[in-house]
């Protein structure tokens, strides 16, 4: 008898929701069905609805233990692992759809917001320009670091754009940048590669070696960038900004200015750059920041 | 009194429905904690601020402050499950056939208004309907537009350059980032009112998006006759 009862409900009518003829009734309109069972005493229905419903509210009860406790009593490290390497994945992602030819929208200069200053690290010391050098290491057929000034970067082609700068905080500013393409820096300075062959910044840059590391010149701050990105056309190393010479808390003499990342990338007041095969040290992904940061 | 067992929710429906709900909140929430980094949003006429999201002490309330890494770390994870939960649903309406209970028609708008004249005491006679109301249909087609609105916004505000052709569409950097913001508001407020409406539709009707059942009067269903007709010849 009870199997009679599974195929009596088992067994749900579909049902065409009547005629079509009032077209007062969306579900009738679009033809929507109903699943009926048998009709029955309301004591079957009530019987059958408990049994049915004791098998859900179990399995979608233990579920939702599941999940919620499995999440919240998860140790933190797995739970950041899971977090970080996810980071890392959608960093893959986005290198997949990554373009160097696709370029950040620019604007007219009188776009160009008020000044927004913000973070101080390596730059709580005062500087003196005059006394300023960037150290250039991880070079092609050199071990040591090369001692550059600025008037040897500012003898690079000069570079201007007026480019959206975004903060990871969430505001952005239009910023009127000039200085050097860092594809061009690194087309006059050549990083070394991967195989020691030949460095070909135009027509084989995957040979290259992969990041770059840059530090401000107490290591007080340090970003790590991927050589697709810091290659990008619009990535300067500036030292104007809105027209005139950087201002130190903006980074003077020499900082990276880039719609390609987050503002938490574009380190100020640069000591020291360094083409590497090591993924670089990055100060803001200590504190739990995606390492790539891009857009 | 006859009863009838109907089905009124597929499995897959069900399933969707209720991992849903935990991924719209860690995304509201992570988002919560990405926001608080820049407030900026508030309900301004000629320039006075009439509430600002958020006041500081709500902040505080829920330990908000100071969690922007969290967030974005959390916002990027639960991102693709919330996108994939939600394509998936999409893909299971259009397949199954269960569009028929879901989607809107023109004139859908009008009934949905007498749904709301009755509901609030107004009309007399209940508006017809199918597995939901008019009001339901629109407001469960709008919300999936809103889930993709979030997605487009989303990804405008997270790929800015290489998807530089999105953001210009949207206005913009700041514009997309509004969007995206107040769109969450609306999936609050959607949330809060489907609530309310599930707690004033009863037990049965909540029981059924677990079980996928409902008991109903035979009396009441209309096809019974024609049914029983059916059936048995």
């Amino acid at each position: 008898m009870s199997d009679d009862k599974e195929v009596l409900f088992e067994k749900v009518r579909e049902l065409r929701n009547g005629d079509s003829s009032d077209s007062k009734n969306t579900a009738k309109i679009l033809g929507e069905k109903r699943y009926l069972s048998e009709p029955v005493d309301a004591d079957t229905a009530r019987k059958e609805m408990f049994r049915r419903s004791l098998r859900t509210f179990l399995i979608g009860g233990a579920s939702a233990a599941v999940g919620f406790f499995g999440w919240r009593w998860m140790p933190n490290e797995i739970k950041y692992g899971i977090l970080r390497r996810t980071f890392e994945f959608n960093e893959k992602v986005s290198q997949l759809f990554y373009s160097p030819s696709r370029l950040s929208p620019e604007f007219p200069r009188d776009h160009v917001s008020p000044r927004r200053v913000n973070g101080f690290a390596g730059m709580e010391k005062e500087i003196n320009l005059a006394s300023w050098t960037l150290s250039v290491g991880g070079l092609a057929g050199r071990s040591d670091d090369l001692v550059l000034n600025l008037d040897d970067i500012k003898a690079l082609p000069r570079t201007e754009m007026v480019t959206e700068l975004k903060c990871i905080e969430g505001w952005s500013t239009i910023v009127h940048w000039a200085g050097v393409r860092f594809s061009d820096f690194a087309a006059r300075y050549l990083p070394k590669t991967i195989d020691d062959s030949r460095p070909d910044i135009a027509n084989s840059p995957e040979k290259l070696v992969p990041y770059v590391s840059i530090t401000t010149p107490d290591n007080g701050y340090f970003v790590g960038w991927d050589m697709p990105s810091i290659l990008h056309p619009q990535t300067l190393l500036a030292y104007e900004m809105n027209g005139e010479p950087l201002l130190p808390e903006h980074g003077a003499p020499l900082r990276i200015a880039s719609p390609t990342k987050y503002g938490i990338k574009q380190i100020k007041r640069i000591g020291r750059i360094e083409f590497t095969a090591e993924r670089p040290r990055d100060y803001w992904t200590e504190s739990g920041y995606d390492w790539y940061s891009g857009h | 009194m006859q009863k009838q067992l109907e089905k009124k929710h597929p499995l897959a429906i069900r399933w969707l429905h209720w991992i849903n709900f935990p991924l719209l909140f860690m995304m509201i929430w992570s988002g919560l904690l990405i926001y608080w980094a820049n407030r900026v949003y508030g309900i301004r006429i000629f320039g006075y601020e009439l509430f600002a999201f958020f006041p500081e002490g709500f902040f505080e309330f829920l330990g908000v402050p100071f969690r922007l890494a969290e967030g974005l770390q959390l916002h990027f994870f639960f991102m693709w499950l919330f996108a994939v939960n939600g394509l998936i649903y999409v893909a299971y309406l259009a397949v199954s056939g269960e569009w028929r209970a879901v989607l809107p028609v023109p004139g859908s708008l009008k009934r949905a208004a007498s749904v709301a004249l009755y509901d609030a005491k107004i009309l007399k006679k209940k508006p017809p309907q199918g597995k939901y109301n008019d009001a339901q249909r629109v407001a469960y087609t709008s919300v999936i537009f809103m889930g993709a609105g979030s997605i487009i916004t989303g990804l405008a505000i997270y790929k800015p350059l290489q998807l530089a052709w999105l953001t210009s569409l949207l206005g913009g950097y700041q514009w997309a980032r509004w969007m995206h913001f107040w769109l969450t508001i609306l999936f609050v407020l959607f949330f809060l009112v489907h609530i309310v409406q599930v707690a004033l539709a009863g037990w049965s009707n909540f029981r059924s998006m677990i079980s996928g059942y409902e008991v109903v009067d035979a009396a009441t269903t209309g096809d019974t006759e024609a049914a029983r007709a059916e059936t048995q010849g």
